[in-house]
């Protein structure tokens, strides 16, 4: 090859030169394939998801009817797989019906906090100097009280129900994400390759958009999802105080709360509600951990 | 790499305007807290003045720290400058005559990690095709732009294209780096110790190509260095920063084949021999520079120079020509400095002398 002289060479035809080499997020696939935790975990995590979407076609029995008769029954009651509860209502439907409250008190906090914190966390990251400091002093006034503190007090000061207790999680968790989203932005920032975008005269946005997010939300994200698990733990300790959802809705926090009492009468049908969130933030963590390291390719 | 590996001969414009002008260029960075800080600086680069011809290339070397990399960054202007001008092409950088965005289409930067340097999460061609496409160029233009440079910088694009950094060696890397700075058919092109981290026979491929590209390309090179042997190898111009100050500037064959100051003598002395009759026995520079917060009062390599003689201490050296576009900052060059000059100083000092 003569590379001397300026003649441009032969042209190349682009459509059909494009290696296929396959993309970021395929390799992540396939890398989270050979991990058998983390895909026995997500199949959990599916299932526990489906049933509380399908919720009124799996679920056996209607999971308001009470039946005083029936009350505290054991599991494998005829009639009732798992039980029934102090007021005589069916276990299995109340769990498989809870499951739509406690993920979604779960998710919607982290989701929220995860835009509002994400996109702080990057600007706080990006332009650095005082706004930096601005944002993440303020942020770490919110660590000076313990999470579950600041969610009972905060869901206290507002009142109980479903959109207080969402809004009180939501503040407890901006401040992690956006330390999180501040320090890999920061870290990304110094790299030699947004040097190289900036030294380009791209705008901050297209240099923001283009070579930092990409690099940033990954890490934000496995973050966030760790995250879920806390919230529903959070969730279901504001309604086991009262401040979270309000009887007789199925909620696994509130039912654990409610089954206390019945902890020395039947102590299994008691437990279930407790490790149907064990089980749901342990597979939220474990996928989170494997999608993490299924995302370090360097590895 | 079967580009040829003859050192092409070029003259550098003489009596040409200069492309690049560096006046009085200062960068402090401020240390301690930010809040209450004792108004201490970190002096990184403390006035040099230098000048790049059109067509040449000017290499910088000197120890870590002495502020090479800084002196970089601040003509790139990816860092503020303390104080100072740079001029390209006569025109003030920043001004209304050149903004920052066509400046920065005119100079390019090739940096030391190549890892670093490519984003992770784009494709080979696409981190190639971001900088036309800041420019305005349309996503189809640049990525065949792209496609192109991948072969002049001998890549295939069939095979390297859609790959991600990750998938590369480092020398491949590092020439995907340099077409991603030729995209933007920059005059200068800054390569800040671009090949230090490859290893010796990808560091001469890759030498090669750049000599190779400058001709093609119409090049002008800024060319970074700490590894003398480079640097005599590629550059046709020699600056050697001590402290943040330029200690000498001349002709490569002048300042590296018969260096003046003593600095620059013991840089060159360092350069380990190939001849193992003739090992270096003492080590021609002991001790680490002085600390750029508080640097030496008269020259600044006065500490640890052989040759220190009282005015070094208190008066600092201009930088003065002894001719030949050769120009060093040192008494014991200049006659009439007060210091009893080079040859009598070489016969005190009875282990320098042959």
């Amino acid at each position: 090859m003569d590379l001397t002289t300026p003649a441009a060479p032969a042209t190349i035809d682009v459509a059909q030169s494009i290696a296929h080499t396959p993309g970021y997020w395929v390799t992540v696939l396939s890398r989270l394939k050979r991990d058998k935790t983390t895909i026995f975990f997500g199949i959990v995590l599916l299932s526990i998801v489906l049933m509380a979407i399908f919720a009124p076609l799996i679920a056996p029995a209607d999971p308001y009817k009470a039946n005083i008769i029936r009350r505290l029954k054991e599991i494998g009651y005829p009639g009732h797989l798992l039980g029934t509860d102090q007021t005589g209502r069916d276990m299995l439907s109340r769990l498989i019906y809870g499951g739509r409250l406690s993920l979604f008190m779960g998710v919607t906090p982290v989701a929220i906090a995860l835009v509002i914190g994400g996109l702080s966390g990057v600007l706080a990251g990006y332009v650095g100097g005082k706004l930096n400091m601005a944002i993440m002093r303020t942020m770490d006034i919110f660590y000076a009280f313990p999470s579950v503190l600041l969610a009972i007090a905060i869901s206290g000061a507002l009142g109980g129900g479903i959109n207080n207790a969402i809004l009180s999680l939501t503040v407890v968790f901006i401040p992690p994400i956006a330390r999180v989203a501040e320090s890999v932005t920061t870290q990304v920032r110094s790299l030699d390759y947004v040097e190289a975008a900036r030294a380009s005269g791209a705008s901050s946005l297209r240099i923001v958009r283009v070579h930092v997010l990409a690099n940033v939300l990954g890490a934000i994200f496995v973050y966030a999802t760790s995250l879920i698990s806390v919230s529903i733990i959070l969730a279901s300790g504001l309604s086991f105080l009262g401040l979270g959802t309000k009887p007789p809705e199925p909620e696994w926090g509130l039912m654990l709360n409610e089954l206390r009492q019945a902890i020395y009468v039947n102590p299994y049908v008691a437990a279930l509600p407790g490790v149907m969130i064990f089980m749901t933030s342990l597979s939220f963590n474990l996928l989170s951990d494997g999608l993490r390291s299924a995302m370090d390719l360097k590895t | 790499m079967t580009g040829s590996p003859v050192r092409q001969q070029c003259a550098p414009g003489v009596g040409a305007p200069p492309l690049l002008k560096v006046r009085g260029l200062v960068k402090h960075f401020p240390v301690g807290p930010a809040l209450f800080g004792k108004g201490l600086v970190v002096r990184a680069v403390d006035g040099i003045d230098f000048d790049v011809m059109p067509g040449e290339t000017l290499g910088i070397v000197g120890e870590s720290g002495c502020g090479k990399s800084t002196a970089a960054r601040l003509v790139m202007q990816l860092l503020g400058v303390t104080a100072g001008e740079i001029l390209f092409d006569g025109q003030r950088v920043g001004s209304s005559e050149l903004p920052l965005k066509e400046f920065r289409r005119q100079v390019q930067m090739v940096f030391q990690d190549s890892y670093a340097s490519l984003n992770p999460r784009l494709t080979v061609e696409g981190s190639i095709a971001f900088g036309p496409q800041v420019h305005g160029a349309s996503r189809k233009a640049a990525v065949a732009k792209a496609h192109d440079l991948l072969v002049r910088v001998g890549l295939e694009p069939s095979r390297f294209a859609g790959r991600y950094p990750h998938e590369l060696s480092g020398g491949q890397r590092q020439r995907i780096n340099i077409a991603r700075a030729l995209a933007f058919d920059p005059k200068l092109l800054i390569l800040d110790e671009a090949v230090s981290a490859l290893d010796k026979s990808v560091e001469a491929q890759v030498l090669n190509l750049l000599l190779d590209l400058k001709d093609a390309f119409k090049l002008t090179y800024l060319f970074i260095s700490h590894d003398l042997d480079v640097v005599r190898f590629i550059s046709d111009r020699v600056l050697v920063m001590y402290l943040g100050l330029v200690a000498e500037i001349g002709p490569s064959r002048t300042v590296l084949g018969n260096p003046t100051h003593p600095y620059t003598q013991a840089l060159v002395a360092s350069v380990p021999s190939m001849d193992p009759k003739r090992r270096t026995k003492v080590a021609p520079l002991t001790g680490d520079p002085p600390n750029p917060i508080n640097p030496p009062p008269g020259c600044r390599f006065h500490p640890r120079c052989k040759f220190a003689e009282p005015v070094c201490t208190q008066h600092e050296p201009e930088l003065d020509d002894i001719g030949a576009q050769h120009r060093v900052a040192c008494h014991a060059a200049k006659a009439g400095s007060g210091h009893s000059g080079m040859q009598a100083a070489r016969a005190a000092v009875p282990e320098l002398s042959p």
